[in-house]
């Protein structure tokens, strides 16, 4: 951990993009759970992730980022086949 | 060759900030800063001086523009007074936490309400806790040294934190004095491009203003906080440098007839001028009075002050500014502070007055230097006393 003497002039990062290494995803108390079959790969979970926690597998089906996701649950408000279903974190 | 000339304190500020070549001024107009910014944009439109003149919405916007500007490396000015530094609140920890050199010219002015657009230290005050630089001016040719050698002080490497220049709004900004506006020529010599390493830069990218959890924040506190203590030796030899250059030297705590004083009056800013008067009066008539005034605001020179008032059994401090329900004014709660660990510390009496634009005449001081020395002799049922107010 830093002291106050290595902090550089103005707090300023300069490593751009740094914030990506910050695990958000502790923040979460519920997690999204795809029923693939019922996705129809239509891409509406991913536009609406406001934390662009969701991305694509090579087959076209969505990619969940556990790492980042803070479990807001709009991907599963969204989905219109209700592929999606947030299941409470137990750890 | 410099010359001496009669004109308007805010035209003076408006000069300064020509003569200091900014790159870009954003700020909206209030009462009294206006003149200032309307000479600016005169010289903009008028291609007299090359900048950028962002005409905001808000102070509010002014202030986050000169984050902006700064954050790119632009020589940056602002102006604003009363309400409008109020407004401007919000945003002015942020280039002190980000070290985004600039320079704001604050025209002090009461605040509402009742709504006032005259003079005291109330908006100061709101702010003293931003992390600015903050100087305080007396006299039209202090604003036009002050403020040029603000951009020197702001934009220095050991330094790097926001400057305001305070000035009392129309005993100041709205009076006509003789002020020796400096030569362009001198003024280059004396200050530097401004060479900002952190510049925002698409080549060589960074973040700026980020965000920050609990196991960084007071790290980063901390380490704004001595950089800001650690700035008055560099504000120290810029104005030495300046007085070395141009003959008018500048002090964080000036002094009159202190020396063998045992009664010290303690002021700040435009009403100093008028409290040498009363000062002089009461050396006439042989009385060991001595007048102290602070010129720097923020970082506060404890040490200075001390050394300055060794000889005092008595200090009367005016403040133009009300902490409703405080121990003092503000400024005598900063005197009290700095002496209370010393052996032998002497009586520091608090007094408000000029509220709102109310004068101060050079009788009002001498009775205020009476009464000071009745409550060190006798005791006050009060915290602090308000004077010139009708009974």
């Amino acid at each position: 951990m830093l002291s106050w003497k290595d902090i550089p002039m103005g707090a300023i990062v300069q490593t751009p993009g740094s914030a990506k290494e910050y695990r958000t995803g502790d923040w979460r108390s519920q997690r999204p759970v795809w029923d693939l079959s019922k996705c129809i790969k239509c891409g509406l979970c991913y536009i609406y992730c406001p934390d662009a926690s969701i991305g694509w597998k090579d087959d076209g089906y969505p990619q969940w980022d556990e790492f980042h996701c803070k479990g807001c649950g709009i991907c599963a408000t969204e989905c219109w086949t209700k592929a999606i279903n947030l299941v409470e974190e137990t750890e | 060759m410099a010359k001496k000339v009669g004109t308007e304190v805010s035209f003076a500020v408006a000069d300064a900030v020509k003569l200091a070549d900014v790159d870009v001024i954003a700020a909206y107009p209030i009462t009294p800063q206006t003149h200032i910014v309307e000479k600016l944009s005169e010289y903009v439109a008028d291609g007299e001086l090359d900048a950028e003149y962002i005409c905001v919405e808000s102070e509010h916007s002014a202030m986050s523009a000169c984050c902006g500007s700064s954050a790119t490396g632009a020589r940056t000015f602002t102006a604003t007074a009363g309400q409008g530094l109020e407004l401007m609140h919000e945003v002015l920890t942020i280039p002190a936490s980000s070290r985004l050199p600039m320079v704001a010219a604050i025209c002090n002015r009461a605040l509402s309400g009742p709504l006032s657009v005259w003079g005291d230290h109330s908006d100061l005050m709101g702010v003293r806790d931003t992390g600015w630089i903050q100087i305080i001016a007396e006299n039209g040719q202090d604003v036009h040294d002050l403020t040029i050698a603000a951009f020197k002080i702001s934009e220095h490497k050991d330094v790097m934190f926001p400057v305001m220049v305070h000035m009392d709004g129309f005993h100041l900004t709205h009076v006509i004095e003789p002020i020796v506006i400096m030569d362009q020529e001198d003024v280059d010599k004396f200050l530097p491009p401004f060479e900002y390493n952190n510049k925002l830069d698409p080549a060589s990218p960074v973040s700026q203003g980020t965000y920050a959890p609990p196991h960084i924040y007071p790290e980063i506190k901390k380490a704004q906080d001595v950089a800001l203590v650690n700035s008055k030796e560099t504000i120290k030899a810029i104005w030495k440098e300046y007085g070395d250059l141009f003959g008018r030297y500048y002090n964080p705590i000036e002094t009159y007839k202190t020396d063998d004083a045992e009664t010290i009056l303690v002021t700040m800013g435009s009403f100093s001028e008028t409290a040498s008067l009363a000062i002089d009066k009461l050396r006439e008539q042989g009385k060991k009075v001595g007048l102290l005034r602070v010129r720097l605001w923020r970082p506060f020179p404890f040490a200075e002050l001390r050394d300055a008032a060794k000889s005092a059994k008595t200090m009367i401090v005016l403040d133009r500014a009300l902490s409703f329900g405080g121990p003092a004014g503000p400024l005598c709660s900063e005197i009290r502070s700095a002496f209370y660990q010393e052996k032998n510390r002497p009586q520091i009496i608090s007094f408000i007055s000029g509220l709102g634009g109310r004068d101060i005449d050079p009788e009002d001081f001498e009775a205020m230097i009476a009464r000071g020395e009745d409550i060190a002799k006798n005791g006050s049922d009060s915290e602090y006393e308000i004077l010139g107010v009708r009974e």
